[in-house]
Order: C-alpha cells, then structure tokens, then sequence
C-alpha cells in the first residue's frame, strides 16, 4: 500500500450549540455575532485521519493530512484548530463572507485539489450542518471516478490497497470493501473527537497555512440554485397548560394515561 | 439547518459528559434529552448514557441520627381540621398534599421529606403549595396562631439539611410562586417569585442578551428564593460578586404573616438598616421570601474554557496570579479540582478524561467578554505564558460551545458523581489560600493514619477529595464512604472544624448551616454575635414556628 496523502476538507458552520434564527429578509440565517466553529462531521474525518497515522493502521503509513477549507477569513481558526488536532497543515481558499459555495462548486475544487496535493484517500464529513445537502462527498468521487463508502463508523486497512469500511444501515450494519484512491465520509459514531492540548494549539499556529484563491483551482462560483426563502419551522401546536406536576398527574388519571 | 435539532441530542449523547439524573428525585437536575427521531440518523443509534444507579436506599431519619434533637412540645399536632383550613384558603386540589388524613399520600410527600443527598429525612405529613404572596401571608399566620412549625422549601438542593422537616413540620413549597414579574432592559433589574427555576430565569435573561449574577450546579432545580436564603455563591462569585450585593429588594412574609415589602429596584438606597441583608442566607429561620429583585450583568457574548493539569498546589496558586494579573477583567471563573475528585467524576460517568496524563491538580478558567477575538488572543498569550514558565503542566481549550459544556461538567459533575458512591461528607469552608488545600492533606492524613481510607471494601473511606471555587478561596474538602462507619464521623469531627478555626476560616462558606452545622456556629462566630442573631430571629419569629431545630 502506498503511504496515504490524506485530504481532508472542513468546513465553518455556525457552532452546532447555538439556535439559528432566520434573517429578517427571509433570505438566510443570521450568522453576523454568532459564534462558528468547526462542522462537527469534519471533526470525525480529522479526527479519523489523525487516528490512522497514530495508531499505524495503515500499513503504508501516513505521509500527509492537509487540511482544507473555503470560506471566509475566519475559516483560518477552524484550520488552526484541525492542525492543533494533528493535521500537518492546511490549505485556505478565500470566499467572500456570504458566498456559499454549492456542493458541485465544492467538489470540483477538491477534485483540483486531489490532483494538486497528490492526495490519495479524501475524508470528509457525510453533510455539513448548515445546509445539509450530504452531496459533496459523492459528487467528488464522481468527478475523480474513485470508489466512495459513505457514513463510515469504521475504517480498516487490510491487505493490498483495500480498505473495509462499516457504514450503519436501518436495522444493522454494512461493510464495503475498495481499494485506493477512495473517498469516505463521516458519520457521528466514527469516533470522538479529542481535546486539542495546549502544546499542541502552539504548535499548529507554526504549521503551514497556505492562501489560495477558487481561480487556483480552476473554478468559479457559478449557482444553479436559487434560495427563494428561508422560514423557521412552523411552531409546535400547544396543547393545554396544567399548573404543576401535580395537575399533570391527575389530567394524566383524568385521560386514563396512567 | 434543518438536521441541527436532531444532531444536537445525538452529538451531545456521544460526546458530552454526562450523569444522569437519579429518576426518582423530585426534579431531574440535569433535565434529560428529547430522544433523536430524526430519520437521518436512524442509521446510527445513540450510544446509551453510562449510568451508574444512585444511591437510592431511603435515607434514615434525622430524628434517629440526631438523637439530641427533641420534637417542640410547644408546636401542636396536626390534625384533620387544619388541613381542612388549608384545603379552602388555598382551593385548587394540587397545592394541598395532605397526608394527615390521607395514608396513601406517603409516596407523594417523601420527595419533601428527604434532602438531595438522601441524608436528612423527616416525618413531614402536610406539603403546601401556595400560589401567592397573601397565601402564604395567610398559611404563616394561621400555622403562627396555632403553633405549627414549618419548613420553607424551594428546589430541595440545599446541602446542609435545612430544606426538608426533622420532625411533622408543615413543608411550605414555593414551586407554584414560579412568574417572572419585570424586566427591565436598560437597568438589568429582574423581579421575580421565589420560586422560579434558576436555570429557566437564566434562559429568560439570555434571551434578553443578560445572565443571571449566579450560577451553580443544582441550576437545573433550585428556586431564586432558595439561592437567596442560602446565600448561594456558585460559580461566577469571582466576577459577579455575592448576592448580598446584587439583589437589590425582597418581598418577604414573617411568621405572624406580616407581608415585608422591600422590593426596591434601585442599586441605591441608604435609607435606614438595610434589612433585606437579613434574609439573605437566613435559610428560612426569619420569614419566607416571596419575591426578588436582582440586578443582573449584561451577558458576554464570548466565552472561552480552558482546563489545565498542574504539579502542585504551589503551581495552582502561581497560575491563579498570572490569570488575574493577565486576564484581569475578563477572568469569570477559576475553578480547582484535585486528581482524587476527576477520579470519582471519571470511575462514575466513564468519560474520558479531556487531558491524557494524570495530574494531582486541575484548573478550570473561564473567560467572559465582549469581544471573541480580544479574548481569545489575551487568554492564548496567557496559556503560552503559563506553559513557558512551566507553571502549568497540561491543558486545552474548548474550541466550540460543546467543548466548554464538556470541560464544564468536570468541575460541575463531582457533586452528583459523589451522590452516586455512597454517602459523603462535605464541608464547605473558606480559608486563606496559601493553606486551603493543606486543610485536604492533613484529612487524608488524619484519616489514613485511622486505618479507615483504602482501595478495598473493607475500608469504609474511598477518598478524601478536595474541589472548589479557588478564586474566592472556598473549598469543599468530601469524604467519600463506602458505608455509615460511625468511626469515620469521629475521625473528621471537631478535628476540622478545630482546624478551620485555628485559621480563622469559615466553617461554611456557601452551603449555610441547616441541621448539618447548627452546633458548629462557635468555630466561626463568637458568642456576642451568635447572641445578637438569636435576638434576631425572636424578634422576626417569636414564636420559632420557622425552620426550627436549625441553624442557631
Ligand atoms: C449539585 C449541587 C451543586 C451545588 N453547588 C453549589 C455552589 O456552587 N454554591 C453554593 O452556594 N451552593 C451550592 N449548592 C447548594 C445550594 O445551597 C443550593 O443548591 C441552592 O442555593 C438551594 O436552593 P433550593 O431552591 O434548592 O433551596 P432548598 O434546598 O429548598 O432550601 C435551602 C434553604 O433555604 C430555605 N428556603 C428555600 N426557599 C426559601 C424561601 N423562598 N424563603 C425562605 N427560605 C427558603 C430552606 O428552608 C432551606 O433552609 C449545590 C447543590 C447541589 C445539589
């Protein structure tokens, strides 16, 4: 197997903690205050990726984990943060605050950047929390005509060039089995995250960042969508009010619940 | 953004150290999470809490524990009659819970009987729950008339003992006085009932971009008037101060049913004693308080956690200089737990540590500001700092929301964790820093030499753990036992508190005195005083129908 070149793109979303609100123009979500931080899908690739160069899953080896993100000025702290994880270092395509990339737009600047980097195994998180298409990591394996095992929560490296990944499915589990190059992406049991340490946050603010533009990769940011509107969920239907636990307890008796 | 709702439980299931709370108890602490229905993620099921069942064996009676403690002759028996007098003042079936004339009430009212840790319990029959300030005027009177004791209780987290009756005293629950009555936006005052949730008025505040001026573990249940009563100190003490400076009015009953109105909500006001002061950490002996006014700080909109490891004690208080003198006004918590403590935290909840080495101290720093990148720029030079000088071992820093939650629960966890060991002891005491965690030391000493602390069953003593607020120099030193061993008590007491007065510490900071420390008052209050504040309480409570076999 040869040592793996591991991309891993990542992406700034508005932190999963806080409650979007819808923007007043019905255009979006406020994102102007609100705290960001990392697409928690990404943290498991990083995370994952980090893993298999530790534990020496892979019988090659790891020669390199690039990190790499599109977005604003910021997305550089998300950066920091996945090198402070353990990533080597990290690739910032700059895109104007508010310029959402479509899931195309986003795999043709990986595929770019697969062949730039050389990379070989790409992990990326299933969907991003914001706009949830779970769309990139499979457009990406389209264009690069590379095998794709989607929502991984396992990730095992056996004899040749094959990797076995175990994908949750309604009722069980499946395992798929191809070789590299491969693309896979995340999912939430894959594993957890780990606490970046405080030699480690000081060490990546040395690690190489390199600033790059779309028209280096060779891409525009052309939309084919057109968001009409964006509106909250319609609110819950309330039911009637009891004034403690107890009242509760007896409307409860009353309607013969309990 | 349609998946956030659904991912929030799931992620927090995986990643979030939790406990949950023991079922049984009156109000969850920790509300627990709407189960995930989301479609999407029914691919991958959510790995289940790691629970560990709580102690829950009924606790033995005050009575029997405090054989000393004799039942008033003076209070009169409660008989049908009275509840009759209760059930029409206070009208809807739910506020009366009366297991006087009702033997089936029993399992309904042992929630008000027993404390939080299950190591107070009494031999209440009557549970009232009125729902205005002129029914409880009207309760104190009727019972001051009659001669029924009474118990004030708010959320029942108290940790001394004084919320729950040691005898048949009448519980006066404040859990239906739950409104927000006014906020207002420029000042930041808040009025509100005694019974309002500190979590939910929190929730409120932030809402309004404020935060309430305390913070605490038991956020999740206790009442505004029992953080008031108590005198609660918390969490955020070191940026917000004490209540004795934010609240800024009390409406209160006294127990001839006299109705107190100081409600002020001015920061302003030297007209006359200010005898507000009196209520507050009084823990129900001089009135009953009904409603609050608090001037609450305008929340900050950047937060950050870090939680670090240290080699000694020396260290930690190196470590506490440096983050005043270089995070000065942002510093909003600094929090110390020993390794013991992380231990107990790990073996119960299973969680990972967020650090990988093992350190006989820990530190938690929070920061609260105005501006996110000032902040985290002020708190890394910091950290680099402390790191280069060699003064901290270890650490992290939270890099999102879920992560401070997480870093958080390791300070805010051990209370419960404890709760799920076995029974513990627990002093609460302030004493000046250089010597606050040798207080921890000389326990474990005193108490190994004893031959009573081990790994193994046979020793009734698991641990001695010292935690606590180290930015106000308040520690909680525990004993973790394994069983009641009558030995262990003897071991622990007077030594202690002959220790803490020996440096002219406080034998309760926080936690108040309740059942738990009546006797002990001397150590920290001489007798001229103690003999002023019994004064007191004749005067507000003549005939001592409030909270009585307590804190004097
Ligand atoms: C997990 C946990 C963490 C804690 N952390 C802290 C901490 O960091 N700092 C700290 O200071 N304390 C802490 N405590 C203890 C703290 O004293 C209580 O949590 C809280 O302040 C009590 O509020 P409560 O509503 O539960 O009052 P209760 O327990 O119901 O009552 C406490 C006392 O106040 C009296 N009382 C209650 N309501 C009224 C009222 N309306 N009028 C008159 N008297 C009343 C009761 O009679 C009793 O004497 C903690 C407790 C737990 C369980």
């Amino acid at each position: 197997m040869p040592a793996l070149r591991i991309l891993v793109p990542v992406k700034r979303v508005i932190d999963y903690a806080v409650k979007p609100r819808v923007n007043k123009a019905q255009t979006g979500v406020e994102t102007a205050g609100v705290k960001h931080s990392m697409n928690p899908f990404d943290e498991l690739s990083v995370e994952e990726s980090v893993r298999i160069r530790e534990k020496n899953r892979a019988p090659g080896g790891v020669e390199d984990i690039c990190v790499l993100s599109a977005g604003p000025k910021k997305a550089e702290d998300i950066l920091r943060t996945a090198m402070s994880m353990g990533a080597d270092r990290g690739i910032h395509v700059d895109v104007k605050e508010g310029e959402d990339l479509e899931p195309l737009t986003v795999a043709k600047l990986l595929k770019a950047a697969v062949e730039q980097e050389k990379s070989n195994l790409v992990i990326l998180g299933k969907q991003s929390i914001d706009d949830d298409a779970n769309q990139t990591g499979q457009m990406l394996a389209g264009l690069l005509g590379w095998p794709q095992a989607t929502q991984a929560s396992q990730v095992e490296f056996g004899e040749g060039d094959t990797v076995s990944v175990t994908r949750e499915v309604d009722g069980g589990v499946e395992t798929v089995r191809a070789k590299l190059p491969m693309v896979i992406t995340t999912d939430l049991r894959l594993n957890e995250p780990r606490f970046a340490t405080l030699q480690n946050i000081m060490k990546a603010k040395k690690k190489p960042l390199a600033k790059k533009t779309l028209a280096d990769f060779g891409v525009t940011a052309e939309r084919r969508l057109k968001v009409l509107k964006v509106t909250e969920p319609p609110a819950r239907q309330g039911g009637g009010k009891v004034e403690d636990v107890d009242g509760l307890i007896s409307k409860l008796k009353g309607l013969g619940a309990i | 953004m349609t998946a956030r709702p659904q991912l929030t439980p799931v992620l927090r299931r995986l990643r979030l150290a939790r406990i949950s709370a023991n079922p049984s108890r009156q109000a969850a602490l920790e509300q627990s999470l709407p189960c995930p229905v989301a479609r999407r993620f029914s691919t991958s099921r959510p790995r289940p809490f790691h629970t560990t069942p709580a102690v829950s064996a009924k606790a033995k009676f005050t009575s029997e524990t405090y054989p000393d403690i004799k039942r008033d002759s003076r209070f009169a028996q409660l008989t049908g009659e009275h509840v009759g007098y209760f059930r029409s003042l206070l009208g809807s079936e739910s506020a009366v819970i009366d297991g006087v004339t009702n033997d089936r009430a029993a399992d309904d009212i042992e929630p008000f009987n027993s404390d939080w840790m299950r190591k107070y319990r009494g031999h209440c029959k009557l549970v009232l729950k009125p729902g205005s300030t002129e029914e409880v005027s009207k309760i104190l009177k009727y019972c001051n008339d009659n001669m029924l004791a009474v118990v004030p209780q708010g959320g029942n987290t108290g940790l001394v003992g004084g919320s729950v009756p040691v005898f048949d005293e009448i519980v006066i629950s404040m859990s239906r006085m739950n409104q927000i009555i006014e906020f207002d936006e420029v000042s930041g005052t808040l009025v509100a009932e005694a019974g309002c949730i500190l979590e939910v008025v929190d929730q409120f505040l932030a809402s309004k971009g404020y935060i309430f001026p305390l913070d605490l573990g038991a956020k999740g249940s206790c009442h505004i008037g029992g953080n008031v009563s108590t005198n609660a100190g918390g969490l955020r003490l070191l940026r917000y101060g004490s209540l004795h400076g934010t609240v800024l009015g009390i409406e209160a009953v006294l127990a001839d049913g006299t109705v107190v109105d100081d409600l002020c909500k001015l920061r302003k006001n030297n007209t006359g004693y200010d005898l507000k002061q009196l209520f507050i950490g009084a823990e129900g002996t001089i009135g009953i308080i009904t409603k609050v006014s608090i001037h609450c700080p305008q929340r900050s909109p950047a937060q950050n956690v870090a939680f670090f490891g240290l080699e000694s004690f020396d260290k930690v208080q190196q470590a506490f200089r440096e983050a005043k003198g270089q995070l000065s006004e942002i510093l909003s918590a600094f929090e110390l737990m020993d390794e013991g403590s992380q231990a107990l935290v790990r073996q119960v909840t299973k969680n990972e540590s967020p650090l990988e080495g093992r350190y006989p101290f820990y530190c938690l720093i929070e920061t609260s500001g105005s501006n996110a990148d000032h902040d985290s720029e002020k708190l890394q030079a910091f950290l680099e700092d402390v790191m280069e000088k060699g003064i901290v071992s270890d650490g992290t820093l939270a890099q999102d929301e879920t992560q401070i939650k997480s870093l958080w629960t390791w300070r805010e966890g051990i209370t419960e964790a404890l709760s799920h060991l076995g029974g513990t002891y627990k002093y609460d005491v302030s004493i000046p820093l250089k010597e606050l965690y040798q207080l921890v030391e000389d326990t474990r000493a005193r108490v190994d030499a004893a031959g009573l602390l081990g790994d193994t069953d046979e020793y009734p003593v698991r641990a001695v753990v010292g935690y606590g607020h180290m930015g106000d120099a308040n520690l909680h030193l525990n004993v973790s036992t394994r069983r009641f061993d009558e030995r262990v008590e003897k071991v622990l007491e007077p030594f202690v508190y002959e220790w803490i007065a020996a440096r002219q510490g406080s034998i309760s900071a926080e936690h108040g005195l309740g059942v738990m420390k009546k006797k002990f008052i001397g150590y920290s209050r001489n007798p001229t005083i103690v003999g002023l504040m019994k004064n007191i309480k004749n005067t507000f409570d003549p005939n001592g129908i409030l909270n009585p076999y307590k804190y004097l």
